[in-house]
């Protein structure tokens, strides 16, 4: 195989001759890859980007509280704050770049309509407590987006406030909680399955449950009869991630929701691969009591380098009266009502409270919304499609060269799963991980795969394409991979101390943890 | 499908490298009696760019912007002016859509922007440590009176009546799960804060006091007294700053004894938005930064000994601690922290004093020209850029009906505190820079026919 067989790519120069290495500069720049310093090295507190109006001479009511001493805040003028973050942004790997194939995290194609609508100053210069009558607008934004989730999740409800996925798991949790205790029924276990991800026992942990694990089968999906032997009283609620953290669709879930509302317990979905599903299947009819929806990943609101996130929860009728408040409610004469404390007695008297301060993400709503407007119910349908081709495309056309250990038992759902075991294609040579290959993809131009996760998984590597990535950008992906795959069963000493290439080589993470430095000081206060 | 970069024939290639003969065969695994046939009735199929933009600026329209009106709401959203280059630069792609970093030789970036972030608002706050953000500060609040109890090992919190009825709301709730017993009331309209009582409420079993600063009704108090009486019982003072632009003016809690500050960071480049995304402020001492949630950044060195950033003291996190971290937060507000830090660059500390000073003086002169009007009544005695007027009708009619004015008047306290009457002629007003003297104008002249 060539080495390139889908994309152009440059001659390559001459090597350097064996014992020369590359020229170092006094800057320490290297042409296009810029050396950055902090803004406390390069500012100064009495410079200013901004030009503010004199403020007038008033009587100060400060009261005797005024900030005297120094706060130590730099400045930089407006050219320089624009180089200054330009600089930062360039070290950095992103979609915009390529592709990105983080398992479970879903990083699709951010659309640039998606920034254009919620930057409208209808939505984003409006505050959240104005009167209900001037915001009619943003309230019909939340209602049309949460009609939405709910048609294509087949529930009965939504709570739109959750502020991102975990948070999204803790309504739902909550809302569990609250229905059994307004039953009368003081439940304190939460089963997870061992391959979950780490958010749903921190969750269950936080609204004071006993967390027990249920293992997985051969197979890569919930042991059905060990979760059903384990469901009883003690049992309130069971969390399960659909499709899970394996890539492979939980083809018992009915079967499963069936035993544990039988039982008298929920069902929590994890939604967070949701993209996989959408308009294939609604987890209504599976049985699931709610489950969170990360706009940030099925509905390509942007991840932002670690946020914001949107994630709110689709509700079941049994659920339904316990959501959060506040939420929208569509009147009689076509306007929109907010449903807070004070008005939910008459509507929502059993809702287990506030979550936040105020009405969610609406930002996201508005990206999200209009995502969905764009592809429709036809479009949202195909997106699963070919998240779900892209994935056992990538599957099939590495399974000769990686483990799949779950390749054999059929077609993979988003995410390709492989491990670093031997299992007859010859296993890594002796001292390389997995670890080596993701560092060795990043000198390739790419941001390696998730790796390590699911735990459940040795050495796991979680590939997830989505849909928006072509043929061609697959191929190209498909070809750096195993060409690091190849050297890594080779054991190439050159792999080990990848990346050579990116900003950074690898980065002491020990140090960091050991000697924690957080904040930044002059070097002589060290 | 603009965002579906595969063709047919590409589709008809991989599906034939698969094995399988259609994109429906890979769903077997999906029991049939689930599985959707066709796309789901009922639901508008996909549309063009200009017919969703079409859409959305239609329901966009149907919103009062507040550039539009004069405009003086905060209790907890306050609206400046953001500069230019800081959405032009938050609009990056390479901030825009990268992904926590997780993987810190290609996303130094985001990891060295955190840094910074983290050193600003610690010093900002008056604090040696911060985080890089949590989702906003509401929870962010509640954060901080659940690591309170796991420093302390006691269940009780005192909640000022000074801090925001949301964020009260938010504590009760999870306090509701949690079995943390929350003692709070809601404010009145003496013109007091309520220091004293709470320092008269203090005792060995509480955990935490939990006070706004400036609070609720814009008031400021000295935080020390009320610091140094929570040490002497072992209780951690926990202090909410919900308009950070303040601490350009008015000494931060970190520096009156402290020991966790969190606050919403809104007010400084993220802008209004309806209430999200906005930006959790969490900063304390050193010595609780193991007990403290949410992501760290921390800097180290790489294999040439170069300085970069990574990711830190992750341990206390759910994706390795599981069921036993300090949180179970995952995504943060890493777009929003890059907003407010990009700001805050551009301000600098000149810059932020003279802007809170401009607050200051802003809403001094408007607090003064309000309360000359019959039928108004100033409560503070010091505020910054807020203050509440006690007027002699219910503040939230008086509201409305300037709304319908065309003027945004302020946030009853009717509509914060539904449950309370004695205080529902209170009107909660802020002023910021975006305030011009014609907006006061108008402000003065319709309160006075609202009134009338």
């Amino acid at each position: 195989m060539t080495i390139n067989q889908s994309g152009w790519r440059p001659e390559s120069g001459a090597d350097l001759p064996v014992g020369v290495s590359l020229p170092a500069t006094a800057t320490g720049n290297r042409g296009l890859m810029l050396e950055e310093p902090l803004i406390f090295e390069i500012g100064s507190t009495d410079r200013s980007g901004v030009d503010l109006a004199d403020a007038p001479p008033v009587v100060s009511r400060l009261g005797g509280l005024e900030r005297n001493a120094a706060i130590g805040l730099p400045g930089l003028s407006e050219q320089e704050t624009v180089r200054h973050y330009t600089r930062l942004s360039r070290q950095n790997y992103a979609i915009d770049l390529g592709l990105f194939p983080l398992g479970s995290c879903t990083m699709k194609h951010n659309p640039r309509l998606n920034e254009k609508v919620a930057r409208l100053p209808g939505f984003a210069d409006i505050h959240p407590l104005q009167p209900v009558a001037t915001v009619q607008g943003a309230l019909a934004v939340i209602h049309e987006l949460g009609e939405w989730l709910k048609a294509l999740t087949g529930m009965a409800a939504v709570a739109m406030s959750p502020k991102a996925g975990a948070h999204g798991e803790l309504c739902g949790l909550l809302s569990i909680r609250a229905a059994l205790e307004a039953r009368g029924d003081a439940r304190q276990v939460v089963l997870v399955p061992e391959s979950a991800h780490g958010t749903n026992p921190a969750t269950a942990a936080f609204c004071g449950y006993a967390v027990e694990n249920i293992p997985a089968t051969a197979e890569g999906r919930v042991d059905v009869a060990a979760l059903t032997a384990r469901l009883g009283p003690d049992v309130a609620a069971v969390m399960i991630t659909n499709p899970n953290t394996c890539g492979l669709f939980e083809r018992d879930l009915r079967t499963i929701a069936d035993a544990v509302h039988a039982a008298g317990a929920f069902v929590y979905c994890d939604g967070a691969n949701f993209n996989a599903i959408v308009g294939r299947v609604r987890p209504g009819d599976l049985g699931v009591d709610a489950m969170h929806i990360n706009l940030h990943k099925t509905f390509s609101t942007p991840h932002g380098g670690g946020g914001p996130g949107s994630g709110p929860v689709v509700l079941s009728e049994a659920l339904a009266p316990f959501a959060p408040l506040p939420f929208v409610e569509k009147g009689e004469d076509g306007g929109f009502l907010l449903v807070e404390e004070e008005n939910a007695g008459e509507h929502h008297g059993r809702s287990f409270g506030r979550m936040v301060a105020f009405h969610g993400q609406m930002g996201m709503f508005t990206r999200a919304l209009a995502y969905i407007l764009s592809h429709g119910a036809d479009g949202l349908r195909q997106v699963a499609g070919d998240a779900v081709l892209n994935a056992n495309y990538v599957l099939r056309s590495l399974d000769d060269l990686l483990d799949a250990p779950f390749g054999a038992s059929g077609p993979c759902m988003h995410e390709a799963l492989f491990s670093d075991a031997d299992h007859g294609r010859g296993g890594l040579a002796e001292g390389f991980t997995t670890l080596d290959i993701a560092k060795g993809l990043i000198d390739e131009g790419y941001h390696p795969m998730t790796v390590y996760f699911p735990l459940v998984v040795h050495g796991a590597m979680l590939i997830e394409p989505t849909e928006t990535e072509s043929k061609a950008a697959l191929d190209q992906f498909i070809v750096a991979l195993r060409s690091v795959a190849e050297r890594a069963k080779a054991g190439d000493p050159l792999l080990k101390g990848a990346p050579w290439h990116a900003p950074r080589r690898r980065l002491d993470e020990t140090l960091a943890a050991r000697r924690p430095v957080l904040t930044w000081e002059k070097p002589a206060a060290r | 499908m603009r965002y579906l970069p595969l063709t047919d024939a590409d589709r008809k290639a991989m599906l034939d490298r698969i094995g399988v003969a259609a994109i429906d065969d890979l769903f077997i695994d999906v029991p049939a009696e689930s599985r959707l046939d066709g796309p789901i009735e009922g639901l508008p199929d996909h549309a063009g760019e200009m017919a969703v933009e079409r859409h959305m600026a239609a329901l966009a329209r149907r919103n009062m912007a507040a550039g539009d009106v004069p405009f003086f709401l905060g209790a907890g959203a306050y609206r400046h002016h953001v500069p230019a280059s800081v959405d032009h630069l938050i609009q990056r792609g390479e901030f825009l859509t990268a992904y926590t970093p997780y993987q810190p030789e290609i996303a130094q970036g985001t990891l060295q922007v955190l840094f910074e972030f983290q050193t600003q608002v610690a010093r900002l706050l008056g604090c040696e440590v911060a985080n890089a953000s949590m989702y906003d500060g509401s929870t962010a609040c509640w954060e901080a009176i659940g690591m309170a109890r796991r420093i302390t090992k006691r269940h009780k919190a005192l909640l000022s009546s000074g801090l925001h009825p949301h964020y009260v709301s938010v504590a009760r709730t999870m306090a509701a799960f949690t079995g943390d017993e929350l003692a709070h009331r809601a404010p009145t309209l003496d013109g007091e804060g309520d220091c004293e009582e709470l320092i008269a409420a203090l005792d060995g079993d509480t955990s935490c006091v939990v006070v706004q600063y400036p609070d609720i009704l814009g008031r400021i108090d000295d935080l020390s007294a009320l610091a140094e009486r929570a040490h002497a019982v072992g209780a951690l003072l926990v202090a909410v700053v919900t308009e950070p632009v303040a601490l350009g003016a008015i000494r931060a809690p970190g520096e009156m004894g402290a020991d966790i500050v969190v606050g919403e960071g809104q007010s400084l480049g993220v802008g209004l938005q309806f209430g999200g995304p906005y930006l959790g402020l969490f900063a304390t001492r050193q010595k609780y930064l193991r007990q403290m949630p949410g992501r760290l950044c921390g800097e180290t060195v790489d294999a040439e000994g170069k300085r970069g950033f990574v990711l830190t003291l992750s341990t206390r996190e759910q994706h390795i601690r599981r069921e036993k971290a300090t949180s179970n937060i995952c995504t943060n507000s890493g777009l929003c922290a890059l907003a407010f830090s990009i700001h805050l660059t551009l301000l600098g500390e000149k810059g932020l004093r003279d802007l809170a000073m401009l607050n200051h003086g802003r809403a001094v002169q408007a607090a003064g020209r309000l309360a000359a009007l019959p039928g108004v009544r100033l409560l503070n005695d010091r505020f910054f850029n807020e203050f509440t007027l006690i007027l002699e009708k219910d503040a939230r009619q008086v509201v409305r009906d300037l709304a319908d004015r065309g003027v945004l008047a302020g946030v009853s306290l009717g509509r914060l505190y539904p449950d309370e009457a004695s205080i529902a002629q209170g009107l909660v007003v802020a002023v910021t820079e975006t305030v011009t003297d014609e907006d006061i104008d108008a402000l003065v002249s319709g309160l006075k026919e609202v009134l009338a």
